[in-house]
């Protein structure tokens, strides 16, 4: 197999909190291949956002660090390069959309003038070419009418055409991954259906890898090839998403999936994972979805639990599950 | 309500860990907060404890007059031969208690104009165009127009500055209550029933004021610079009662030989404004949620 | 049955600034009906802009209709004496909000804020007071202890249990639930709807239960009414509405909605935006993104109208041809 496009090795992140430092994301590793498309899930606090920021490294400084981990990328590793080759990939080949569409443009800017910036910056186009590639950006997110939208400023723009504008300035440079962060989230159904269309659309036309970033089910399982379950700063499942769906293996996962209500079927009372989700600052011993999980045994409150592989590329965090096949 | 002694089978969820006096701890760790509140506190201690000095702040000795600072009078001695540090020790009680006054009847009196304005919107266009009035005009001159008209006492300098920073304290609660009144918990107290007044005093208010106790601060230190301001200018705390503002401006005539009498005084300006500014800056931090870091 | 709810021809417009000297008004509402029975739970989805969120504001007294009727147990909440009737069924009458960080004050400890409907009605002895805390969080799964705590101590799921404890302090007969689950994580919002459905069977609540997302009002509703653009377009009983959907637009939704299921196929997307409040289209409000326009949706408003026993549909396609 080719060499990953990112591949992420133990990173682990700390925030400094009034209690000392606290450890958001513990011990990440995972690839992401060449036109590959992740899906990573997970509930809030297990993560899944600070592990996408670490790829930039945009955690906000002195408030956060990594003990241990490495992201490489093209050969260097992201998490001790320098600020200023960062600079030149953010943006360029690593570009990303967030969750809010209201508050990641700058309202006193047009359009053209935010995409254009990237533009300039990355590829030092002209202004009056920067425009050009700005209205072909537009069309290429299917804005209608683009030559008139460009000129407009933000407030003029409902919030699925401020998204499809985040999307376009994401992919001015051609980045060869997209990091969407819960994209769809703030959007209505309908909204989100379209703006799900277009990206898959453009990871075809663009040949980008995407990883995206989720707490909905239904969202990750029609758009990604390949799932992360996050839980409580941990990877706790890994697998193709065929495989997930069709038989999740770690009990999170599973509770997860069975307290989703349901638009077809038989209508029951719904399952609910019992307790509540730790706080990042919480000790608990062993397995960390211990404390909730139907399945615990002695062994789950003593010894943290390994990532290993039972199958073909499914990997699960859960000492009982994987004792059956020993790991492979 | 027979039916609500059932209980519901699941079992009672685990709670958080305790998270207590999240807001003292965060305060009481704060740097600049601890810098500023040392230095208010020996300011204070200071005033309080001048008596100590075993002298008359106002005994004049013509023959000591204008002593460089000396084992005997660490600070000097002025014009009239009285000892500079005992008169900044009593003047420290001045000036601070007219600090401390202002600050607390602008924000008690803003707080109420503020949140009256917020809450009932038919007084809001009156009060607010009072306070637009006050505000058009300088501080400063707004002060100096109503001591000159009360005569110049400690209480007309209270007065005058109460007035003049009144209007900063009401349009920032007014601000705050504007936001507060549409936030969740004001409307279920609508829902239940909740008359306009116990909104006010019971939501409304207390959600509304952490903005203005950063502000207090400020005026306090605002404060004490505008007494000395109008003490210099004559309009302020008269002699022979000493305030840091009327020594500076005694000393003012003699300054090229005896800048001592100048000096101490102003010292002790800058280190009350300078803890008062770091107390401030210390309250916002902690207080100012967008200021917060991650979780 | 007599309804516990029965809303008729609900209009609301606010003032939106103006244009040229005249008033702009946006029409959030035009025209809505609906009943609530005892013990029953009415689904209200749509999306933003909808009208949903109004329409569950104005049955709980926040905001007063521009036309139109409310009758809450029989008395009517619109119109002269609207005060003396809200006062008259306040205590009946209860709102759980969409997020529970909101919906607490920070600054009163968890029991000053359950029992703060029971204050403002006077109805309890101190004691009482206190008994009935107590009652209410072992009711919704809490320590008893939790009373003493401050919000900030508790996690979103917990916060919103509260909210609900709260808005059960009277015992109340009808509740309005605004997005009450949407603000939480997956595994919390499990637990939130069964808390909710538990509490309705034993105290014989009546719900509207209003949400965007439609697998959680599937859940719990047992007839659901689909709005758009402040319109009702269909309302029918939750296995028919969601098995055959009759108007395209709840079509359209229902398909958008993402399913975990990595092979299923998807329907096509429904192109276009909600249209603007201040100009909504004329005739029906959704001929701007419907696949099957014809000439007659761009003129003529289609009325609510029954298409089969217990179901009402919006729209031209459904005249004289049978239900498809």
């Amino acid at each position: 197999m080719a060499a990953p496009l990112v591949s992420l090795d133990d990173v682990t992140v700390q925030f400094r909190t009034d209690r000392g430092w606290t450890t958001a994301v513990d011990g990440i590793s995972f690839d992401i291949a060449e036109r590959d498309c992740v899906g990573v899930v997970g509930e809030s606090g297990s993560g899944k956002s600070v592990t996408a920021l670490s790829l930039l490294r945009l955690h906000a400084r002195g408030t956060s660090r990594f003990p241990r981990g490495q992201v490489r990328f093209g050969g260097q590793d992201l998490l001790t390069a320098p600020e200023r080759d960062l600079r030149r990939i953010r943006g360029r080949d690593i570009a990303m959309v967030f969750q809010d569409p209201m508050s990641s443009l700058n309202p006193v800017l047009t359009v053209c003038d935010q995409i254009s910036e990237t533009l300039r910056l990355h590829q030092g186009l002209d202004r009056a070419t920067a425009r050009r590639r700005a209205i072909e950006l537009l069309d290429l997110v299917r804005i209608p009418d683009a030559a008139r939208r460009v000129d407009d400023y933000p407030h003029r723009l409902s919030g699925g055409m401020r998204q499809r504008v985040m999307i376009a300035i994401a992919i001015a440079c051609r980045p060869r991954l997209l990091i969407a962060d819960e994209p769809t989230t703030a959007l209505d159904v309908t909204i989100q259906a379209q703006i799900l269309e277009l990206l898959r659309e453009l990871r075809t036309e663009l040949g980008m890898a995407v990883m995206l970033i989720s707490h909905d089910l239904g969202v990750i399982a029609e758009f990604a090839d390949r799932v992360i379950v996050m839980y409580a700063g941990r990877v706790v499942e890994d697998a193709p998403v065929d495989a997930l769906f069709r038989s999740p293996r770690h009990p999170y996962t599973e509770g997860l999936m069975a307290s989703m209500p349901a638009l077809e079927g038989g209508i029951t009372r719904l399952y609910a994972i019992p307790g509540r989700i730790p706080d990042p600052d919480e000790a608990i011993a062993g397995c960390r979805f211990g404390p909730r999980c139907r399945h615990a045994e002695a062994i789950c409150r003593v010894a943290v639990p390994e990532l290993l592989a039972i199958e073909g590329r499914h990997r699960v965090r859960c000492a009982p599950r994987t004792r059956a096949t020993g790991g492979l | 309500m027979t039916e609500l002694a059932l209980a519901v089978p699941a079992a009672p969820a685990a709670l958080a860990p305790r998270r207590r006096f999240r807001l003292m701890r965060r305060l009481v760790g704060h740097r600049s907060f601890q810098i500023g509140l040392v230095l208010l506190v020996l300011l204070t201690f200071a005033a309080i404890l001048a008596p100590l000095t075993g002298i008359d702040p106002s005994s004049m000795k013509v023959r000591l007059r204008f002593r460089p600072p000396s084992q005997a009078f660490p600070f000097g001695t002025d014009g009239f031969g009285r000892d500079v540090l005992t008169r900044v020790l009593y003047g420290a009680r001045v000036s601070l208690w007219i600090g401390f006054v202002v600050a607390l009847l602008s924000g008690v009196i803003g707080a109420l104009i503020g949140v009256l304005a917020a809450q009932f919107r038919s007084l809001d266009a009156l009060l607010m165009r009072i306070m637009d009035g006050l505000m058009s005009f300088p501080a400063i001159l707004l002060a100096l127009g109503i001591t000159a008209a009360l005569g110049p006492r400690m209480e007309s300098v209270i007065i005058a500055l109460t007035v003049a920073y009144l209007p900063a304290g009401a349009r920032l609660v007014r601000a705050s209550a504007l936001v507060v009144r549409e936030l969740d918990y004001v409307l279920a107290a609508r829902i239940a029933g909740a008359s306009p007044l116990r909104i006010m005093l019971r939501h409304i208010l207390p959600n509304s004021v952490s903005p203005l106790l950063v502000h207090m601060t400020f005026v306090f230190a605002y404060s004490i610079l505008a007494e000395a301001a109008l003490s210099f200018l004559g309009v302020g705390v008269q002699p022979p009662t000493a305030s840091w503002g009327n020594i500076i401006a005694e000393g003012r005539d003699y300054a090229t030989e005896a800048w001592w009498v100048m000096l101490f005084p102003g010292l002790a300006i800058s280190l009350a404004a300078l803890g008062l500014n770091l107390l401030g800056d210390g309250l916002r931090d902690v207080l100012d949620p967008r200021l917060k870091g991650p979780g | 049955m007599e309804a516990l709810v029965q809303v008729r021809d609900l209009d609301m417009a606010f003032p939106a600034g103006s244009a040229r000297g005249q008033p702009v008004l946006l029409h959030v509402l035009h025209k809505l009906s609906f009943d609530i029975g005892p013990g029953e739970t009415l689904g209200l989805v749509g999306e933003s802009g909808s009208g949903k969120s109004t329409t569950g504001r104005i049955l709980v007294g926040l905001t007063e209709p521009t036309g139109g009727s409310v009758k809450l147990f029989g008395r009517s909440i619109t119109g002269p004496g609207r005060r003396a009737s809200l006062a008259a069924v306040r205590a009946r009458l209860q709102f759980v909000f969409q997020d529970p960080h909101a919906a607490l004050d920070p600054r009163l400890r968890v029991g000053h804020s359950i029992a703060e409907p029971i204050d403002i009605a006077g109805t309890h002895s101190r004691r009482e007071r206190n008994d009935r805390v107590r009652e209410l969080l072992e009711l919704v799964g809490l320590p008893r202890d939790s009373a003493d705590r401050f919000p900030h101590e508790f996690s979103g799921g917990q916060r919103q249990r509260i909210v609900i404890a709260r808005a059960l302090a009277l015992a109340p007969d009808f509740v309005v639930c605004d997005e009450p689950v949407s603000a939480l994580d997956v595994s919390m919002q499990a637990q939130i709807i069964n808390l909710l459905m538990d509490l309705q069977q034993r105290m014989g609540l009546s719900y509207l239960f209003i949400a965007h997302d439609l697998a959680v009002v599937r859940a719990v509703a047992q007839r659901v009414a689909v709005m758009y653009a402040g319109t009702i377009v269909e309302s029918a009983r939750r296995e028919a509405l969601y098995a055959q959907p009759q108007h395209p637009y709840t079509r359209a939704l229902l398909d958008a909605v993402p399913r975990p299921d990595p092979g299923r196929a998807r329907p096509p997307v429904v192109g276009g935006e909600v249209p603007s409040l201040l100009a909504p289209p004329a005739g029906c409000r959704f001929h701007t993104r419907c696949p099957h326009v014809m000439a007659r949706c761009r003129s003529e408003v289609p009325l609510l109208r029954e298409t089969a026993p217990g179901r009402q549909t919006a729209c031209h396609l459904l005249d004289g041809a049978p239900p498809a």
